[in-house]
């Protein structure tokens, strides 16, 4: 069974959720839209307080070619356009909009009807990514970097292949699991869109063999599609990372940065995204709601809920069985690379792909050791680099050497610490080393330009 | 409610550590030790009983008394560990004098000197084995029979590997035939240190440590496999040079390679220095042990790579992600 070429780690799966029907989380008193939910500039508001909207209304325009705008999840009353809390632990500008009733925009099929492309002809490529562009959409794996940005090759690359991301590879993580035994016939439309976007005739669906179920509905699903491959992989961390995914699927690594995956032919899309492009072209319903898995050892009922954008994070693990007394750290996103929040008052977002309740004893991390050399960090290292080496690098402030040794191609998965028998902080040393090492060749390229 | 506790992700850990791995490799080693006791008996016990009692003294005192250090670490398992493999490396006759000397030398000259845990530059063992076999070449190099079981005035014979340096010293193969044979010498009965003599036990503890991930196969096959081709080489070409065989199971070969040289502290961190550091301990094993003047060459080779390890560690780079185009192309 295919899986990518070099390191990885196998955590506990913990799929507590796995199997449970996607519920419908309860609409919101008030819902926070953050104008930061997507990588790039961030959107603009486009309303102020008093003004009425509905769900689908547009709140904050897009801000530059990757930047994304934002819709209305709720229907009601701005109540104001002010700083809110977000999902990155910051205040940043949000619009906050008092919910009353559930009242859409007209313009939105809400309809279940499967519309194939075969059913809508005129759509070509520009079409969809306009569509696409203008709905919103970001990578809903959690990168959320605007999807319309990767449709776009930059000129002289061409796209050879799709690459369907629906690996989840996080720990307890199950919404995208979810998603595709629910709408499978949704998601392959999608892909095809994506396809037709970037004009390519193959698609792949990489899914780790840790979902079966999956695999067998979109294998049967994907029959009518013959340029559409479901391809099983072998379970491994970190699987879901783009450079990871295209290794195992096609077998071609993309070069240290700055090259990206178009460098190799590959365009990657996570299977959240494809079911809202798959909304947004044929439905024409911006990116409002998504699937979401609230989950951890001690709540109470670990489900997946299809929740509006802007839904306080509290309400959700209220809709779960309450936060556990025993809470420790509650965590956005999955175990391994899921940023620890510091409060349930936070609005979902675009990326919000988990919500993982930790008690207490999970939440702290072990004493901290001499490093015995043992290596195991290297041979987890899914990058062929070497975080042990890195991590002083950083601590010792040596940024030249890390620079040459590689730290920018480090994709912070976080397999090194997680191996580490002497629990030593390696990505948290190496992430310091990272973002020096790269403003320091920003400042350096600024430089050479003046 | 609670204060959330705040810190940057990974939020989950293996489970591994320092302890599980030295105590790892402690279990790998209990077949060896019970085999050590059934061949030498009471010696074997006396031995590594005050090895590894007196490396756990001299580390907690250093700690406490020397680096003052609040927490004493003594329970890692790394001096328990270093005991054992100090013991193992002793005949089974030593004076219990001169083993604590040895442990001495280990475990404040080798290991807390440099700051414990993680900082040495040399195998701890084997730097307190060689001091010891310079300084009392005399006790070191009487190694009684397997099966005399008594601590003092054992019966004591020629080693297998005394019995090689001997017919290539000679020039006459002939007398190699006073080798023991090759299944006494596979289950260790035969003269030697006393947790060496054992290949096949040995060979059981590697299998272990490989499966539960402790160590890769790197270290161990780069030197089994160095020395294996060059001793048949030298053999079909000679032969006064033993045979393969023989030469993989005597002496400390085999507690070298699975054991010693896997050293977590003292070897190189990357896949391809583990080869070249398994390759030339093979290579200088093989050259100490016929053309030196100590029939054993395995300490002395390992110590020599120990002291090349940063320059590996320098100089070997892992392949890195994306330095070369996979092969299989998109259909």
């Amino acid at each position: 069974m295919k899986t990518f070429s070099m390191g990885g780690v196998h955590p506990e799966e913990n799929k507590l959720s796995a199997g449970c029907p996607i519920r419908q989380a309860a609409l919101p008193k008030q819902a926070v839209f953050s104008m930061f939910q997507h990588i790039g500039a961030p959107a603009v508001p486009v309303v102020k307080k008093g003004d009425v909207v509905k769900v689908g209304t547009l709140l904050g325009e897009a801000n530059g070619f990757v930047s994304a705008p934002i819709y209305s999840s709720v229907s009601g009353k701005v109540s104001k356009v002010d700083v809110a809390l977000d999902a990155s632990d910051t205040r940043r500008m949000a619009v906050y909009v008092d919910v009353e009733g559930d009242e859409w925009e007209d313009s939105i099929d809400r309809s279940t009807d499967l519309v194939k492309l075969s059913d809508r002809p005129e759509l070509d490529s520009k079409a969809i990514i306009d569509k696409v562009k203008a709905a919103g959409i970001v990578g809903m794996g959690g990168a959320t970097f605007p999807c319309h940005v990767k449709l776009c090759p930059p000129p002289g690359q061409k796209a050879e292949c799709v690459i369907i991301n629906a690996v989840e590879c996080e720990p307890y993580l199950t919404a995208d699991h979810s998603l595709m035994l629910e709408h499978a016939a949704e998601i392959l439309v999608g892909v095809k869109l994506i396809m037709k976007a970037v004009n390519v005739q193959k698609g792949y669906i990489g899914i780790e063999n840790n979902k079966p179920d999956a695999i067998r509905l979109m294998k049967e699903t994907a029959a009518e599609y013959p340029d559409i491959e479901i391809v099983p992989l072998k379970v491994q961390y970190p699987q879901g990372g783009e450079k990871q995914l295209i290794d195992a699927v096609i077998g071609r690594q993309v070069p240290a940065p700055p090259a990206i995956p178009i460098n190799v032919g590959a365009v990657v899309q996570n299977v959240g995204t494809a079911f809202a492009i798959y909304e947004a072209v044929m439905k024409n319903k911006p990116l409002i709601s998504r699937v979401i898995t609230v989950t951890g050892k001690s709540l109470k009922n670990p489900s997946n809920l299809m929740a509006r954008l802007g839904t306080p994070f509290s309400q959700l693990i209220d809709e779960c069985g309450g936060l556990p007394a025993d809470t420790g750290k509650i965590i956005g996103g999955g175990p391994m690379m899921g940023k620890a929040l510091i409060s349930t008052d936070i609005p979902m977002t675009k990326g919000s792909s988990g919500l993982l309740i930790m008690n207490d004893k999970e939440a702290r991390r072990a004493k901290v050791e001499p490093c015995i050399r043992c290596a195991k960090c290297v041979g987890a290292c899914p990058m062929g680099l070497e975080p042990y080496l890195l991590s002083t690098l950083s601590s010792q402030h040596v940024w030249d050497r890390a620079e040459a040794e590689g730290i920018t191609s480090c994709i912070e998965c976080g397999s090194c610490a997680f191996t580490c028998p002497s629990h030593r902080p390696l990505l948290d040393n190496i992430r310091l080393g990272k973002t020096t090492v790269m403003g320091i060749i920003r400042s350096r390229a600024a430089a050479a330009k003046s | 409610m609670n204060r959330l506790i705040v810190s940057l992700s990974p939020h989950v850990h293996s489970g591994d550590s320092v302890q599980k791995n030295m105590y790892g490799v402690c279990i790998a080693l209990v077949p060896a030790m019970i085999a050590s006791l059934y061949f030498f008996g009471l010696g074997a016990a006396v031995v590594m009983l005050t090895s590894v009692v007196s490396c756990v003294l001299f580390e907690w005192a250093v700690t406490r008394f020397i680096l003052r250090r609040e927490k004493v670490t003594v329970w890692d398992g790394s001096a328990i560990l270093t005991g054992i493999l100090l013991g193992f490396n002793l005949p089974s006759t030593l004076p219990v004098w001169i083993i604590v000397i040895g442990a001495m030398v280990a475990i404040c000259i080798g290991k807390m000197t440099f700051g414990g845990l993680g900082q040495n530059p040399f195998n701890p063992a084997l730097v307190g084995r060689v001091f010891l076999l310079i300084s009392f070449p005399a006790q070191m190099t009487i190694w009684p029979v397997s099966g005399s079981v008594a601590y003092v005035d054992a019966e004591t014979a020629a080693t297998p590997l005394s019995i090689m340096q001997n017919a290539i010293t000679e020039g006459d193969s002939g007398i190699l035939s006073q080798l023991p044979d090759s299944l006494d010498m596979l289950v260790g009965r035969t003269g030697g240190s006393l947790g060496e003599v054992s290949a096949i036990l040995l060979l059981l503890g590697c299998a272990f440590m490989l499966v539960r991930k402790i160590i890769t196969w790197h270290i161990p096959v780069s030197i089994l496999g160095t020395v294996a081709v060059l001793s048949a080489v030298l053999h079909v070409a000679d032969p006064v040079y033993a045979s393969p065989v023989a030469v993989l199971c005597s002496g400390g070969l085999m507690l070298g390679a699975c054991f010693m040289a896997t050293d977590y502290v003292t070897s190189p961190m990357v896949p391809k220095g583990q080869l070249i550091y398994g390759v030339s301990i093979g290579i200088l094993t093989v050259v100490i042990r016929n053309w030196g003047s100590y029939p054993e060459g395995m300490s002395f080779a390992i110590l020599i790579m120990n002291a090349f390890t940063p320059l590996i560690n320098t100089y070997c780079k892992p392949k890195r992600f994306g330095e070369k185009p996979g092969k299989e192309a998109a259909k």
